[in-house]
């Protein structure tokens, strides 16, 4: 099995499986209990914290202080700010800003807070998928309560200016929240943000934690009640293994950066000489994270191809959106039509993608596809 | 802007229900039985549906049947389905509501114009005699088709046509067609009502039930009432004359503000029209005059904000950059010149944003 689904989910590194270990299989202390394995379970979720907070911050100029909570994932972290900020908006400021080709945990909690009677805007993308600042700009306002942006977007990742996004936003006064999901340990978040919402088991750590970095003074409320955890933003216990992982993860993609950017380069390379001609590359090459290949070819049917090659793992698109037999809204947001977004595919790679299996990979994908077509591999 | 100080320039989409026909619509709420009881009160509602119906063939100059029906797209559907012919053909740039009912039909390829190719026409009509669904204007470019000639070419071949009128009746006069189908809430009546023209029933499959039994269904007598009053009102009609140098105005002013006016040389109905503004995309435009409280529309837009390009603009074989540029402009009663004046403003400031940014 050649795994090209790095968008989805990444393997869990060596290093972070080792960190855990001992929190999986002999630590079960509760954290919050004042006993002494509680305490040094405590201590390590603070270390952990403190890794996911450097992983993040370190290379943003500008962010310095501010907190990390620890939450069950992104899905979370960006419902909780979304919401959370809702419920202590100011009553002349109920608009919501955010783009069209965000993920569905961002855009279906502004549906969700639509219909509580807040004004959603959702900002179109020019054709390569970058959002259109002209419509962005022109919705903001005293009203702006929030502006939501992603860093690198999961189906084509392209990268958002997020720094530009998150200047407008301050200009009028409304706070910026950033999903970084795909960005963090990848690419340098931008200085502007008041929110990043991060997770683990996209930068090879485990999956069932993520985490929430606020600024210092901005507070969403509660989306999570109970034992009052997180200093009383986000109850429930934490999970030492997880962040334990979570924190391995940062640490490790920190230590890594400039090996796996070059590495993913070079996959980059290999995949586009592997295809050939006939591919297009879906949204811009150009602002990109390289470790994300959305391909289309005129006439193919990317379902069958996906089930014509089933030693290649890789996906439509949003692995949370597939299956719904709905074509992509990112790709739709990109002007193509249902037909163009059927025939496209998302390869992704990444830290333990050898480039020979990814040439391999593509040129079997690139045969497969003529053949499906009925032209000479 | 705050609201209720909104342009609204999306007429074609829906218009607002005029007064009259909500007056009629609340009146015929009164007679609340069935109109097909055979009792008094279900007499009374029959007496009141077909003086409706009677009103709606008046006011439309329609001298032969009227099957009312839930919307033009039913109407589309009766005939595509009914019609006693073996062959289905339509324009290439027809409504969704005829591609969906025609299934496999044969297209008709347009000019660059959006005007029906005549010679691809005559070659359609060489086969077995066919229904051809036509669009009388278009709604998205407004171009009007020449339907007396279509018309005559059709019944040569003794096909028979299929005129979609939803953008033209009450508006302009309506030609002469085999089946002609209309709908109320593009000209003031409420939505959820429309009627099939029929100009010969034997050419029609029965299908049992009311209506002649050529539709089944309780009649939905408050929106023919409705309907009719729209109708009889000409809130468009009386105001078409005021409406054509508006939108000649507003043709002038895009084009000074380097706009393009699609199907510009075409015959074109005055309520409609598409304009592109080169370099901004149709999306970013709808979003921008939104937010500046004016309510345009383009191909067809979804609630994410996605947007497919046009297929009415594909197939009349206009450039991608055209095509992906492009929002549609529609006039209601009301509109005034001072609407239009805010729009063209609005225009001239989102294409100098965009200009300013790719400098």
């Amino acid at each position: 099995m050649i795994y090209l689904d790095y968008q989805a989910t990444t393997p869990v590194a060596p290093e972070v499986a080792a960190a855990m270990r001992p929190w999986a299989e002999e630590d079960f202390a509760n954290p919050h209990s004042p006993s002494r394995a509680g305490r040094e379970a405590a201590a390590a979720i603070e270390v952990a914290r403190g890794q996911v907070a450097r992983g993040q911050v370190a290379r943003a100029v500008g962010i310095s202080g501010g907190s990390v909570a620890f939450t069950s994932g992104a899905t979370e972290a960006l419902n909780w700010a979304l919401k959370g900020l809702a419920e202590n908006a100011p009553a002349d400021r109920n608009r919501i800003v955010t783009i069209a080709t965000e993920h569905a945990a961002v855009l279906d909690s502004c549906d969700w807070l639509e219909g509580g009677g807040f004004d959603v805007v959702r900002s179109p993308v020019r054709p390569d998928g970058i959002v259109d600042l002209d419509s962005l700009e022109a919705a903001l306002d005293e009203r702006v309560l929030l502006v939501a942006a992603m860093l690198v977007n999961n189906e084509i990742g392209v990268i958002q200016p997020i720094m530009e996004i998150a200047r407008a936003a301050h200009r009028v006064g409304a706070l910026m929240l950033c999903d970084a999901v795909q960005g963090f340990g990848r690419v340098d978040i931008p200085e502007g943000p008041d929110l990043i919402a991060v997770s683990a088991h996209k930068i090879y750590g485990p999956k069932g934690v993520g985490a929430l970095w606020m600024r210092d003074g901005v507070t969403p409320a509660p989306l999570l009640h109970g034992g009052g955890q997180e200093r009383g933003l986000r109850s429930g216990t934490l999970s030492p293994a997880l962040c334990v992982g979570f924190g391995a993860a940062a640490k490790l993609a920190s230590e890594r950066r400039e090996a796996d950017a070059a590495h993913v380069e070079r996959l980059w390379n290999a995949a586009i000489d592997a295809l050939g001609p006939g591919w297009i590359v879906n949204g811009s090459a150009e602002h990109r994270y390289r470790g994300n290949l959305n391909i289309r070819r005129d006439g193919l049917d990317g379902a069958r191809l996906i089930s014509d090659l089933r030693d290649v793992a890789f996906s439509l698109g949003s692995a949370c959106a597939s299956g719904s037999g709905r074509p992509s809204h990112v790709l739709r947001a990109l002007g193509l039509s249902d037909r163009e977004a059927r025939s496209s595919i998302r390869l992704g790679f990444g830290r333990y993608t050898s480039e020979s299996e990814l040439a391999d990979a593509c040129r079997r994908i690139d045969a497969t596809a003529r053949a499906q077509q009925g032209l000479a591999a | 802007m705050s609201k209720g100080e909104r342009i609204y320039l999306d007429h074609a989409a829906t218009t607002p229900v005029l007064p009259e026909a909500r007056a009629a619509m609340a009146e015929a709420l009164e007679h609340w039985a069935n109109p097909s009881s055979p009792h008094a009160e279900g007499r009374a509602a029959r007496a009141a549906l077909e003086d409706a119906r009677r009103a709606i063939a008046d006011a439309l100059g329609w001298r032969h049947e009227i099957i009312l029906t839930s919307g033009a797209s039913e109407a589309i559907s009766l005939a595509a389905r009914g019609a006693k012919v073996p062959g289905r053909a339509i324009g290439a740039t027809e409504h969704d509501a005829v591609r969906a009912a025609m299934g496999r039909a044969k297209v008709i390829g347009v000019t660059s114009d959006g005007l029906i190719d005549l010679d691809t026409l005559d070659s359609t009509l060489a086969g077995a005699p066919a229904l051809v669904a036509i669009q009388h204007a278009n709604n998205e470019t407004g171009v009007i088709q020449a339907v007396a000639a279509i018309q005559e070419r059709v019944s040569a071949a003794s096909s028979l046509v299929l005129l979609d009128c939803a953008q033209t009746a009450g508006k302009l006069g309506l030609p002469e067609a085999d089946f002609i189908a209309v709908s109320a809430h593009k000209l003031g009546g409420p939505p959820g009502v429309g009627a099939l023209l029929v100009r010969d029933l034997a050419k029609l499959q029965a299908v049992g039930g009311q209506e002649k039994g050529y539709r089944r269904g309780t009649e939905n007598l408050p929106a023919a009432a409705a309907f009719a009053a729209a109708l009889e009102v000409e809130g468009f009609a009386s105001a078409m004359q005021r409406l054509t140098p508006l939108r000649q105005l507003l043709d002038a002013e895009i084009e000074d503000a380097g706009g393009i006016v699609i199907a510009r040389d075409s015959p074109r109905v005055p309520t409609i029209a598409t304009y592109a503004m080169p370099g901004v995309s149709s999306a970013s435009q709808l979003v921008q005059f939104d937010l500046a409280g004016i309510s345009v529309s383009a191909g067809s837009a979804c609630s994410s904000g996605s947007m497919k390009p046009s297929r009415v603009l594909q197939a009349m074989g206009l450039t991608e950059d055209l095509v992906s540029s492009a929002i549609r402009v529609s006039f209601g009663p009301e509109t005034s010149e001072s609407d239009v004046e805010l729009f063209v403003t609005e225009w001239r400031r989102i294409a100098s944003r965009a200009a300013s940014r790719a400098a």
